[in-house]
This record gives C-alpha cells, sequence and structure tokens, in this order.
C-alpha cells in the first residue's frame, strides 16, 4: 500500500467529482491515489484525487486532552504496565487500519469501571504491535514490573497484544519472582467497537490484580459469553484461536481460577499461588541466542546448521517427541559442540517421553533433556532465563526438568 | 378530535423514504453462510453478550447510542448450524460479497445513478442489540439517481440485516449478515400518496432484478417526515406497502397536534418542575397493584399542561404516551398522568390526595412512575426532557410504527457520529469494465405491456405472471413451444386456484410444472387434467405416479371403443337429441378416459360416431 504526498489535508472540504454529479466531503487521506472523502452522511468513499477540488481549508480544532480521571486514595494501588495491543487500540486514518496508539492513561478512559476497583498508576513501557516483541522488551518489563512492586504496586496488569502475550507472561514468570499478582490482559476483539471484550476482561484483570493470588496470570475470556473469565497461570497458557474471545486455554492443567462477570467475584483454585507467599526477586538475564523450531517430516538436517553458535534449541517433535533419525545424527553433533536441546511436543497436549521408541532412546543418548509436559513456547523461554541464569550446563539441565513456577506438573490430570 | 389534515402543501409536508430490501443471495454479505431463514426452535446453542457505546474516531458519542446505554442489558443470541463465527463476532469478516454487490450496481444503473469509484465497508453504530458487533456494517455504492416520476434517489447502499428480535433482549442470528440494499430519495414527496407510489415504484424496480428476496419483513420502508416548523421524524420499518400513507397522515396529524398543544402551552405560560416529589407512602393501600407494590413511587408537577397531556395527537397516541416512550428508556413500564385518572384501580380520592401533596393547581398535570428507585429518578428526568422539549414542538426523533399506523418514539436521530471505517474489510473499486458489463433486466412494468402484445393476456394476469417467482419458468416454457395460454394456467392461473383451496403449491417445483406442461404436450395427458396433476404433485407424488393414476394411457381406438360404447347405452337419447346429443355426453366420456385425452379429441369422437349412428 503506498502513500503518496497529497495535495489536500486531513479536514480539507472538497468537492468531487462522481460520473454525472458531484458531492462535497472531508478530505481523510489518500492511499493508492484515491482520495478517502467523508461525505456530511458520514460515509467514506474513494474516489481519484484528480476528481477532488479544494472548496475551503477549515481551521483545524485541536481536541482536549482528556482530564486525569479522578482516583480513590482508599483503594489499593495497582500499576497498569502499558505495551500496546488490541486492548489499547484505535483507528489510523492514514492506513485505515487499527492500530494500538492509546497511552495507558487513556485504558482509564477507556475502561471507566476501573476506577472504582483500584488506584491506578500508569506506565507506558512500549507501543508495540505483540509481533514485535523482543526478549530485551522481555527484560524491560521485568524490570519495570519489579520496581512497581517494589514501590508498592498491590497487583500489576500488563496490557498486551493477544498473539504473543503467552510468551511474555511465561517470560516474566520466570524472570519476576512475585509476592503480589501480575495480570497479563488483552483483548480479541478490537477496542473501538461496542462489543469488544476489552472491557470485561479489563474489568476482570484488575480484580484479580487485588485478589489473593501471587503469581503471574493470563485473564482473558473464558468461553463466548460475556460472563466467566479465566484465571491462566502465565507459563501452562497458549492462545489457541485467531480471533475467538475464548483463545487463551490452558494446557496439562486447569485454570487457576476465575472471575465471574459482571459480579467481578474472584474463584482462586488450590493450586493458585496465594499473595505473599513469595519474596520480590528480580532475576533478568536471558540467553537470547535460543530457538524453537518445529520438526516435520522430511524436515533437512541441514536447517540445523543455521543455528551454529546457538546456545540452546526446543525441539517441538511429534507425538512423544520424535524428529527423524537423519535429524539426530545433526543433533548429536550440536550438543556435542556445547547445545542444550530441549524436545517438547507439538501436541501441546501430554508429555514427552523418549523412552518408548528407538528413536526416542536415540534422542535421549545424545543428551536431548525431555521437557516433560511443558508447552513448546514455554520451554523456549525458560530456556532462554536458564541458560541465562545456570552456573553450569549440568545444573541447567536440572533446572529444565524441575518445575521452577508451574510450568511443569509431575502429575497429568488435564 | 381535530380531522386528520389534508392540505399537505399548505402544510409544508416534506417526505423521503429509505427502502431496504434482502437480496437473496447464496451467502451473506461478509460470510459465507447461507441467507436462510431458520426456526427459533432449530437453534444450536447460545450465548451473552453485554453493548456499550465508543466514541467515534471524531470523539463523540452519538446521542442515539448514548441513549440505548441508559440501560445496562443482557443480550441473548441463538445461533445456528447455518451461521459461524462472524455472526458471533468471534471473526473478521470475509470481502464483500461481489453477488450482493452486482444486484446493488444493477438497481444503480437502471436508475441512472454514478457507481461510487471505490465503495468503502463502514461501521454504523447500533447497540440495541441486533448487532453482536454493535455496528452494522454498510456501505455507500452508488450516488444520484431518478426515477420516471420525477422523485430522485439520493444514494444506495449495500448494509448487512440485522438480527431477528425475538423478544425483548433476544436476537435470532439467522438473519444477521443477510445482504440489504438501501434506496434513500431525496426528501422529494409532498403528499402521502406519492410516498406510497414512490415505494411501490422502487419495490417493482427492485422485483425486475429477480434477485430479491420475497415474503413478510424482506422489504422495510423506512419514511422521514416533516411539516413547516415542525421536525424531521424517521420512523422506522414500516412492512406493509398499503400503510405508508396511513403512516404519513398520521404522522402529519401529530405533528399539527403538537404544535398547537405548544403553542397552548406558551399561551398559558406553562413550566415543568425540576425537582420531583415522593409519593410513595399516599399508594401504600392503593387498588392499583403495580402502585401498591411499588418500592418508590416520584411524581413530578407539570405547571400549567392540564388536558394537554391526555390529549390525542395520533389515533391511540397522547403527549402522555410520548413522555412515556421516554420514560421506558429506564426500565420502567410507563407511567400514569392526572389527565387519565382515576383510573386503572386509583381512586378520585387519591388523585386529590396527590394532587394536594404536589401543590397542584386545577391547571396542572401530574405524572407519576412506581419502580425501583434508581428507575424512577432515570424515568423523571427522561419525563421532565420531554414536557420540555413540548414547547420546542417536533423533537428529531427515530419512531417505531404501531399497528395501522401510529408510531411510539424510539431514539434520537442518529447523526454522523456513529459512523466510522470498517478497518476489516478491504475497500473495492468499481471499474468501468464493471459497470459495462451489468446486465440490466427487463422492467416488470415493460415485462406486462410485452406479455399483453405477445400472449394477449389481458393485463391483470399479464402483472400476475410478470411479478411472478415463476415467470422465469413461464417464459422458458412459452419458447420451447408450449402454448402461452396453457403455460399461463400452469405456472399462474392454476396454481393460484389449487393454493386457495389449500394445495401446498410451494412445495411443486417449476421443473415438475414444467414436465407436466410437455407430458400434456406430449399428448400422456389432457389439459384439463392439470389442476389434478399439480396436485398430487404438491401431494408428494412424481409425474409417473400421477400420470398413471391420472392420466392412464388411452390410445385413439381405445377411445373409439368407448365413445362407441357410451352411444350405443345412450342409443334412445342420441336419436332424440341427434347431433346436439354430443354435448351432455362429453362430461360421461370425459370420465372414463380420466383426462388421459384432451377434450377436443373427445368431442371429434363423439360428434364421428354420433354422425355414424344417426347415418348422416
Amino acid at each position: 500500500m503506498s502513500t503518496k504526498e497529497s495535495t489536500f489535508v486531513t479536514g480539507d472540504l472538497v468537492n468531487c467529482r462522481i460520473g454525472e454529479s458531484k458531492t462535497e466531503g472531508s478530505f481523510i487521506t489518500c492511499r493508492d491515489g484515491m482520495a478517502v472523502v467523508k461525505l456530511e452522511s458520514g460515509y467514506n468513499i474513494g474516489v481519484p484525487e484528480g476528481d477532488c477540488s479544494l472548496i475551503s481549508r477549515p481551521e483545524i480544532m485541536e481536541s482536549a486532552e482528556p482530564a486525569e480521571a479522578e482516583q480513590n486514595q482508599n483503594l489499593p494501588q495497582v500499576t497498569i504496565v502499558s505495551t500496546g495491543g488490541t486492548i489499547a487500540s484505535k483507528i489510523d486514518y492514514r492506513t485505515g487500519a487499527v492500530t494500538s496508539q492509546f497511552r495507558a492513561t487513556d485504558i482509564l478512559h477507556a475502561i471507566p469501571g476501573l476506577a472504582s476497583i483500584a488506584r491506578f498508576r500508569a506506565i507506558q513501557l512500549c507501543n508495540i504491535l505483540s509481533e514485535n516483541m523482543t526478549p530485551a522488551i522481555w527484560q524491560q518489563l521485568a524490570r519495570a514490573i519489579y520496581e512497581e512492586i517494589k514501590g508498592g504496586a498491590e497487583g500489576v496488569i500488563v496490557t498486551h497484544g493477544t498473539d504473543t502475550m503467552a510468551y511474555s507472561a511465561a517470560a516474566i514468570s520466570f524472570m519476576v519472582q512475585t509476592p503480589v499478582p501480575i495480570i497479563f490482559v488483552g483483548s480479541q476483539r478490537s477496542a473501538d467497537r461496542p462489543s469488544s471484550d476489552n472491557l470485561m476482561n479489563g474489568l476482570c484483570a484488575a480484580k484479580t490484580a487485588i485478589s489473593e493470588l501471587g503469581e503471574v496470570a493470563v485473564v482473558m475470556h473464558a468461553n463466548t459469553s460475556d460472563d466467566i473469565c479465566a484465571i491462566h497461570r502465565g507459563t501452562r497458557v497458549r492462545k489457541m484461536h485467531t480471533s475467538r474471545r475464548d483463545a487463551f486455554q490452558s494446557h496439562g492443567t486447569h485454570p487457576i481460577g476465575i472471575v465471574a462477570y459482571p459480579d467481578l467475584t474472584v474463584s482462586l483454585s488450590p493450586e493458585a499461588m496465594k499473595r505473599g507467599s513469595r519474596s520480590l526477586t528480580l532475576a533478568d538475564n536471558l540467553e537470547e541466542q535460543c530457538a524453537l523450531i518445529t520438526y516435520y517430516p522430511g524436515m533437512d538436517p541441514a536447517i540445523l546448521s543455521a543455528y551454529t553458535g546457538y546456545k540452546g534449541i526446543v525441539l517441538s517433535g511429534t507425538g512423544l517427541g520424535h524428529v527423524s533419525s537423519r535429524f539426530i545424527e545433526r543433533l548429536s553433533d550440536l550438543i556435542r559442540d556445547g547445545m542444550t536441546v530441549v524436545m517438547t511436543s507439538q501436541c501441546l497436549n501430554g508429555r514427552v517421553c523418549d523412552r518408548v521408541y528407538d528413536t526416542g532412546r536415540d534422542l535421549l543418548s545424545i543428551g536431548v533433556i525431555e521437557g516433560e509436559d511443558m508447552l513448546p513456547e514455554a520451554a523456549l523461554v525458560k530456556l532462554m532465563w536458564v541458560l541465562g541464569n545456570a552456573t553450569s550446563p549440568e545444573q541447567a539441565r536440572e533446572m529444565i526438568q524441575e518445575s521452577l513456577v508451574g510450568e511443569i506438573d509431575r502429575r497429568s490430570v488435564a | 378530535m381535530t380531522q386528520l389534515p389534508t392540505d399537505y402543501e399548505g402544510l409544508g409536508l416534506i417526505a423521503g423514504l429509505e427502502i431496504h430490501q434482502q437480496l437473496n443471495t447464496k451467502t451473506k454479505l461478509f460470510c459465507r453462510c447461507p441467507t436462510t431463514i431458520r426456526e427459533a426452535d432449530e437453534a444450536s446453542g447460545e450465548f451473552f453478550r453485554y453493548l456499550r457505546a465508543t466514541r467515534s474516531e471524531l470523539g463523540e458519542l452519538d446521542r442515539a447510542a448514548e441513549e440505548e446505554m441508559m440501560q445496562v442489558r443482557r443480550f441473548r443470541y441463538l445461533q445456528y448450524d447455518s451461521t459461524c463465527l462472524v455472526e458471533n463476532d468471534e471473526e473478521p469478516p470475509t470481502p464483500l460479497n461481489r453477488e450482493a454487490l452486482d444486484i446493488v450496481l444493477t438497481i444503480a444503473k437502471l436508475t441512472g445513478m454514478s457507481p461510487v469509484p471505490e465503495i468503502h465497508t463502514m461501521r454504523k453504530l447500533v447497540i440495541d442489540g441486533s448487532n453482536t458487533s454493535g455496528f452494522q456494517r454498510t456501505a455507500l455504492v452508488a450516488l444520484h439517481g431518478h426515477l420516471p416520476s420525477g422523485s430522485i434517489i439520493e444514494t444506495v447502499c449495500l448494509e448487512e440485516e440485522a438480527a431477528q428480535r425475538l423478544e425483548d433482549a433476544t436476537f435470532s442470528l439467522d438473519r444477521l449478515g443477510i445482504p440489504l440494499i438501501e434506496i434513500t430519495t431525496a426528501p422529494c414527496l409532498h403528499t402521502p400518496e406519492a410516498v406510497q407510489e414512490t415505494a411501490a415504484l422502487i419495490g417493482m424496480y427492485l422485483r425486475s432484478t429477480g434477485r430479491v428476496k420475497r415474503g413478510i419483513g424482506t422489504i422495510r420502508q423506512d419514511v422521514n417526515v416533516s411539516i413547516r416548523d415542525g421536525g424531521r421524524v424517521e420512523i422506522k420499518g414500516v412492512q406493509e406497502l398499503d400503510l405508508l400513507a396511513e403512516v404519513v397522515r398520521r404522522e402529519v396529524r401529530r405533528q399539527v397536534e403538537l404544535l398547537a398543544i405548544r403553542d397552548e402551552l406558551i399561551a398559558r405560560g406553562a413550566t415543568v418542575e425540576t425537582e420531583p416529589v415522593d409519593v410513595t407512602h399516599l399508594f401504600k393501600e392503593s387498588g392499583s397493584k403495580i402502585l401498591k407494590k411499588a418500592k418508590k413511587i416520584l411524581a413530578i408537577r407539570l405547571n400549567g399542561f392540564a388536558g394537554l397531556v391526555g390529549r390525542e395527537i395520533q389515533p391511540g397516541r397522547r403527549l402522555g404516551s410520548e413522555m412515556s416512550d421516554y420514560a421506558k428508556k429506564c426500565g420502567v413500564g410507563g407511567l400514569f398522568h392526572t389527565d387519565e385518572l382515576p383510573a386503572y384501580g386509583v381512586t378520585e380520592e387519591e388523585v386529590k390526595t396527590l394532587k394536594s401533596a404536589l401543590s397542584a393547581k386545577v391547571d396542572d398535570c401530574v405524572i407519576i412512575v412506581a419502580d425501583t428507585p434508581e428507575k424512577c429518578r432515570c424515568a423523571i428526568k427522561q419525563i421532565i426532557r420531554r414536557a420540555n422539549l413540548a414547547f420546542e414542538g417536533i423533537p428529531k426523533e427515530t419512531r417505531k410504527m404501531l399497528d395501522e399506523g401510529s408510531t411510539a418514539y424510539m431514539r434520537p436521530l442518529p447523526g454522523a457520529a456513529r459512523m466510522y471505517p470498517e478497518t476489516d474489510v478491504l475497500p473495492v473499486r468499481i471499474t468501468n469494465e464493471d459497470w459495462e458489463k451489468l446486465n440490466l433486466p427487463e422492467l416488470l412494468i415493460d415485462k406486462i405491456e410485452r406479455y399483453m402484445r405477445d400472449y394477449r393476456f389481458d393485463r391483470e394476469v399479464a402483472r400476475q405472471i410478470a411479478y411472478s417467482e415463476r415467470s422465469l419458468a413461464f417464459e422458458e416454457a412459452v419458447t420451447a413451444g408450449i402454448k402461452a395460454s396453457i403455460a399461463e394456467r400452469a405456472f399462474n392461473s392454476t396454481l393460484r386456484e389449487l393454493s386457495r383451496d389449500g394445495v401446498n403449491v410451494d412445495a411443486v417445483s417449476d421443473v415438475s410444472i414444467r414436465n407436466v406442461l410437455n407430458a400434456i404436450q406430449e399428448g400422456k395427458a389432457a389439459k384439463e387434467a392439470m389442476p389434478s396433476l399439480l396436485t398430487a404433485i404438491a401431494e408428494g407424488k412424481n409425474l409417473e405416479e400421477a400420470l398413471s393414476t391420472l392420466a392412464p394411457a388411452v390410445s385413439a381406438s381405445d377411445l373409439d371403443g368407448i365413445v362407441k360404447r357410451v352411444v350405443e347405452e345412450r342409443i334412445g337419447f342420441v336419436r332424440e337429441k341427434g347431433a346436439s346429443a354430443a354435448g351432455p355426453l362429453m362430461g360421461v366420456v370425459m370420465k372414463e378416459v380420466r383426462g388421459s385425452v384432451d377434450g377436443k379429441a373427445v368431442s371429434q369422437a363423439l360428434q364421428a360416431a354420433i354422425a355414424k349412428v344417426l347415418n348422416v
């Protein structure tokens, strides 16, 4: 899509020739040689720019900044860290697309009910679509959250685009040992629509942020209706649908709680870590030279040479945790050269077991580590963290197979 | 009660139409679901949602949306195996349906409009629950056309149909997303009759395409009405064409009456109090159940309004009804006003106490509402608002039609603030080539003339067949060599008669009618057997079965045998009557051949046999 310089500026009153007739409207933008013009009726139409002529250029009315939202000082203090995403998005007239460009304070205006739940501090860490998230930003996020909790926040809400929210939630789970709830929330349907799930998700997240929870969680719709939000453990959750409100689902375990809507009652499961049960620490080292590789039939082992120099690889293998025999030979070389290789399953549900078939035994014998019932993405993030913090390969191996923050269950219950 | 006004020109009547017609496309406008209407008991599931008003890109909150937000409502949606995640507002829309666009462009071209070079789909904020997303997708397709009557068409739009409201806050998703064409005329109509005639004319254009849905609810007319000094009012959802003129007449009368009330209020120096009075305690022992059990009853005094709140402004409607409509937005059931009391179990004594509690004078009117404290306060505010609007005349409103053509308040007229771009749908260019290649259908009015000319039908029959869904099949049959008069009977007159007799003619496909016609053409059945054959098919028989029971094969020699026997059995009668015996014997023979032989052949055979007997 090309946007070339236009002779008009947004807001110009223009006359457009359409066939035999003429119509007036307000110039919005120019896209691919077409002027987008808003008619008095509110409709937009596209007209070749050459068929438009300027009538007048009205003075631009600066819209007043919304006033700071009033806050009740008697309520618990919660920090909202905004990273961008659909929960805080609006229309960009330049491209006509939805982009995230709200500031954190705008969220308070967008979700008026928040003010009666807590007293909010808002920080805008970044403003990106979540596909542009990086491990470096996870680290900034971890530090910001740590500082807020240290500074007295009784809960933290992170607004995040849903695409990679599960990765970020897992990253913060490992980097920040938290005594208070750190709640990731987003919306699947854009905030500019009356049916957006941002309102309900936002309110449920806020209630969870002041609840008795003491860990990192994702709070999103539990089903398609506006009646329950699920609280998912940050390391066990995955986006399982491109567009549905209830895209986020826990794997290998049940959600650690629910929030009823609209009464906003929070119910936590016995497995949920409780507020105050851990003391606050930050361990924000990450080894970024790690990769997640999904194996597919016939995959050329030569692909692995692209990862030369990497410190770790998580394989998303088939079934119980397999790759082809040809692949194993090449992996063996990499492990011998010092790479840590963790096996997970593209089944997503269930536990890796490389002791059943020969291929699996071969994998174990070359030193591949079974990733238990970890989700591949959570395993990747964990590997980055473990390699960033372990003092020896042996310690790294132990940490990978140990459940650090609930990312592994010893018993398969779901 | 004043008479309905008749001098519409003198009153400065200005009216315009918006016609919404469902298009008969294979799939919906923004998903690939069929455009099939379902029964509620076929639903495969349901879900619940809340909606709230969002600000437009200009930061404004639409006033119509704002009013819908006065109550938080939980909407229930029924889904079907013929609906998908797009209707559920759980998936982005597919690209705009080109089949639907093609139909809209065809109408645009038929009426001399200019297509928009690039179509942009917009979101029109609608938060009454009828759209799961909270907006209706709509796109302006063409501008500036005209009808032969001289009426101007301002715009045609392509929009998605809303979900069907089953009751209160329950909606059925089968209808959501069916393509609709919206045709908007200029405010160029000046009599109630012109409104109705223009709607009929537009309806004819729509039907001419042969690609619009038919049946109740598939076409809806909205009419915009104002008179000089009045206000623009949009009346939504008139489904019966025949009621349009009456709706306009009644709206004109309503505006005339409200202006008269305004003048009277000003003359009386009327005013509206600003603070309600709590009168809950006055009705603790009331004979009115509503008042007796109410948690809260609030009253407001309208000074100088006595007699005007209860004055009729439309059949069955008073100024009080208008206030009641406003109050209902807060969730109350309605209101009581002293112009209509004592009534509804409220005694004269209670009215007296009420009036004295409010210090109301003879000229004043007192209005009470009963419900929860919160709803009461909201409702009183609305009543005060509407009472104050009475001094201005006619509020600009969207209204809904009631039975017989009176109307009730729905919401304020929406503004342009409720439109913003549908960012999930890419714009669509209309090229010259798209425009040139459109095949324009023959208008139904032209078709009627052609049928009269070519087939010698009278106007009514020509009209019936031209407007019929079977007109295409009829023409195909004629082109294939079937006699027009016989084809007409099969596709029109006979079906009408059978339908009147309770036969389910919808079950008879065009193909089976055509097969019956072919059988007659080939001499396998007489045309006289057509009604019984079609009835049998409607009852589920196939043509072969129907022919074997209703028109068994009768050869020429069989016929001669039957005729010979009939004549011989009645030889005395034949000798007595001579050649004219043929007439009465026709029925006897026809009964025996049971519709297998054409009447003409029977007649000839009879005449020959009689001649032989008489040795002529």
